[in-house]
């Protein structure tokens, strides 16, 4: 049973707001989505997206990920000298006397790296080198001036005109040339994350050390092996354990410190800003334009001027953060007063209080819980910026990172300071959800008690 | 008579007491927190001052000779730094070097250099809002314990925003940087990945708080999940969601900004250079530019979420 064209009629004629709107209100999501359109490809134009995407290297995009959790040793083996011998980086993760069990020196003279195992692995002497991988074994022949591949070339090995590279994924790569083989073992986790190589407790298993700090001799007269092996951990040079927890500890500092001052700060000025206590209006309108420039003016300005009036530091950093948020909470705080009920102010004024009475007890029992709320929302918020805003100088773990990263190559250690960061925003962000609940309820409560009285 | 008036009073003297006891307990808890809360606070102050490459009473009598050169010797080479017009003092150094960074666009027009950097910086702000919104809606309808197609897939995506949300921008930025060259594009990726689960978060607390009526109709007569959520749901939630974004324009061109100063490109850069160096017509200049785009952007922003939304969109977190 279908609607007639009278019925269909009759419900346009019921229901004009709907059916005959009018026709900015009909076509302003078009517009909108037209507009966000033309935006988006005049943004490609800007940004010359294409191009910049063109010449990205999106294939150094796992590699960096997987540089995060893994550490690689590259031994080299020359073949030009007398005798063959492994040659590792001047600070390879082994430390000065490595020996490790996969460089093989066999019987015959020749060696054997093993990067995975039997599986995956390279014998060479000074004429041919032997590459194993993937069930596939490569011969290649090194006396002819050039490396030379006899046999097909399966597609894990590229030959160039004087070298010869096999790829092996993850665990690594080879790469044979007429006078060395340079190997690349990939590992996967941190290498030396306790104890740096030229800590005397390097290379010792969890239960030597713990021998060793309960029992053992002193290995340096003087001190206690307990505190020598802490003093180890925090002088720990690749991973630099001490000063990255210093450098958060200063993030740490620089917001609760910058949200503290600026909430004390904040706090008698938006009582004389809020319209409907200030004595002055005129006075209202000039603490909420201070704000305002407070606020505008913007992190980043104060702090490159506080880095540049005090030196880089926390200092600078809680300084920058404490002026912008005298502007926030500022604001925050006089819009919250602005908000309340006039009632219990007005009962306590008729009872003859003085006007600081009055705001004693006739605003603030209203008014703290939310203050309190919005402080500690800004103080989770800032314990994120202040990540960023290190990194201009303005101190904490922000520079340290920003550090790391620019080289490209201490992922590892930049993973590590991305876990301690998110760690720190996580507690925080829940110290700071645990007190709003709390204020919620008492604020929650104390509506009711007062419903409940009438 | 007196005998019950006795026992009135002897209750509401206990009445007293008990209320007197519970005063001066929480007197005790408030003075305490307060004073916890001093101790931290100098112990914080005295530990950021020692960490300091300067100390604050030692540089204190120089915050003014700090002052000294950012204010110039003339007062219109703020103008001519701005607009990039030619100044009297030009010595061949970068300090007046202003008409170098014109941007021409047609013949003899040209937008000046702090201008386009103004415009790269907004620019960065809107389009990374933009990712983050196109992502957080479809994510929000998943996120929300009302709305979720799965509860599997919700915990998932509420995770995922979560990581999105605390991780550093600075380190994504600095991933990118090396993928796609440093520059504004990497500064994109990094700010879009952080507003994805900043507005992610806001806007499925916003979907658990809808009218399911109109939902419930929609199922009755047989829509499926996209069809309820477009036709149910996104009418109740698309204003609020606008007031959140309209926010997260305003808080992203100050993190575009930031970025700018570690390499995003954009006003940023040209900042931390000019203060570095102590360029002062430059820096006021740029400070002038960069306090007047926030400003404007506030406001309109302010503006246009008071319309949308009504005085709701200014109880933030209360």
């Amino acid at each position: 049973m279908g609607m007639t064209a009278e019925d269909i009629g009759a419900i346009e004629e019921r229901h004009p707001q709907i059916f005959q709107r009018p026709a900015y209100k009909r076509f302003w999501p078009l517009v909108l989505i037209a507009g966000t359109v033309l935006y988006l490809a005049y943004a490609l134009w800007f940004f010359s997206l294409p191009q910049v995407l063109k010449e990205s290297h999106w294939e150094r995009l796992p590699l960096f990920l997987s540089q995060w959790i893994s550490y690689d040793l590259q031994p080299e083996f020359r073949l030009d000298q007398p005798q063959i011998t492994p040659k590792y980086p001047r600070f390879s993760a082994l430390g000065e006397n490595p020996n490790p069990d996969w460089v093989i020196r066999n019987p015959d003279g020749t060696f054997t790296v093993q990067i995975d195992g039997e599986a995956k692995s390279i014998t060479f002497d000074k004429t041919r080198a032997t590459i194993v991988a993937n069930g596939q074994t490569v011969l290649v022949s090194l006396t002819d001036g050039k490396p030379e591949v006899s046999g097909p070339v399966p597609n894990w090995v590229t030959v160039h005109d004087d070298e010869v590279v096999a790829k092996m994924g993850f665990v690594g790569e080879v790469r044979v040339t007429v006078d060395r083989v340079k190997v690349r073992k990939r590992f996967l986790g941190w290498a030396n994350f306790v104890f740096d190589t030229r800590s005397p407790f390097f290379g010792k298993s969890a239960g030597e050390v713990f021998s060793l700090i309960v029992s053992g001799p002193e290995l340096q007269s003087g001190t206690s092996n307990l505190a020598l092996a802490a003093d180890n951990i925090w002088n720990n040079a690749q991973w630099q354990h001490g000063d990255v927890w210093t450098k958060l500890l200063q993030t740490i500092v620089m917001a609760f410190l910058g949200t503290l001052l600026g909430g004390i700060v904040a706090f008698p000025l938006a009582f004389f800003a809020a319209r409907n206590i200030t004595p002055s209006g005129l006075l209202s309108q000039v603490l909420k334009r201070f704000f305002d420039f407070m606020r505008s003016v913007d992190m980043l300005i104060w702090a490159l001027f506080f880095t540049r009036a005090f030196g880089p530091g926390p200092l600078a950093g809680s300084a920058a953060i404490f002026f912008t948020e005298i502007g926030t909470l500022g604001k925050t705080y006089s819009e919250a007063l602005e908000n309340i009920d006039d009632k219990p102010r007005e009962g306590v004024a008729s009872t003859g209080a003085n006007g600081l009475l009055v705001q004693r007890h006739g605003v603030l029992p209203e008014v703290v819980p939310i203050f309190i709320s919005q402080t500690l929302y800004q103080w989770e918020s800032n314990t994120r910026g202040a990540t960023i805003i290190g990194a201009v100088g303005a101190g904490g773990i922000g520079l340290k990172l920003w550090e790391a990263m620019r080289t490209n190559s201490n992922w590892a250690n930049v993973f590590y300071m991305v876990l301690l960061t998110l760690f720190v925003v996580f507690v925080f962000d829940n110290i700071s959800n645990f007190l709003r609940r709390r204020l919620s309820r008492t604020l929650h409560d104390y509506n009711r008690l007062q419903a409940a009285q009438g | 008579m007196t005998a019950s008036a006795t026992i009135h009073s002897e209750a509401t003297r206990q009445q007293a007491d008990a209320w007197r006891r519970q005063t001066s307990l929480r007197r005790f808890y408030t003075a305490l927190g307060v004073g916890l809360l001093l101790v931290a606070m100098c112990a914080t102050m005295w530990f950021a001052d020692e960490a300091n490459a300067g100390h604050f009473f030692e540089r204190l009598p120089h915050i003014l000779d700090f002052l000294s050169w950012l204010i110039p010797k003339d007062w219109n080479d703020v103008w001519r730094a701005l607009f990039d017009i030619a100044s009297p003092h030009d010595k061949g150094t970068q300090e007046f070097n202003f008409p170098l960074g014109r941007v021409y666009v047609w013949g003899g027009f040209y937008i000046p250099e702090y201008f386009e950097l103004m415009l790269t910086t907004v620019n960065v702000a809107l389009v990374s809002t933009f990712i983050g919104f196109v992502f957080a809606v479809p994510f929000s309808f998943i996120a929300a314990r009302n709305l979720t197609p799965s509860p599997i897939l919700r915990l998932v995506v509420k995770r995922f925003m979560e990581l999105l949300r605390a991780f550093p921008e600075i380190v994504i930025a600095g991933l990118f940087a090396a993928i796609v060259s440093i520059g504004p594009v990497a500064a994109i990726i990094a700010i879009g990945l952080h507003s994805i689960g900043a507005l992610g978060k806001l806007f499925y607390e916003i979907n658990e708080n809808i009218d399911m009526r109109p939902e419930e109709g929609l199922r009755a007569v047989g829509a499926n999940w996209i069809e309820r959520v477009r036709f149910a749901d996104l009418p109740q939630v698309l204003p609020n969601f606008m007031s959140y974004t309209l926010l997260r324009i305003e808080i992203n061109v100050r993190i575009s900004t930031i970025m700018g100063a570690v390499g995003g490109g954009g006003i940023g850069e040209e900042l931390k250079l000019s203060i570095s160096r102590g360029f002062g017509a430059k820096t006021l200049a740029l400070v002038l530019l960069l306090f007047v785009t926030i400003f404007l952007v506030d406001q309109f922003s302010a503006w246009l979420r008071r319309k949308l939304v009504g005085e709701q969109a200014f109880l933030m977190s209360a």
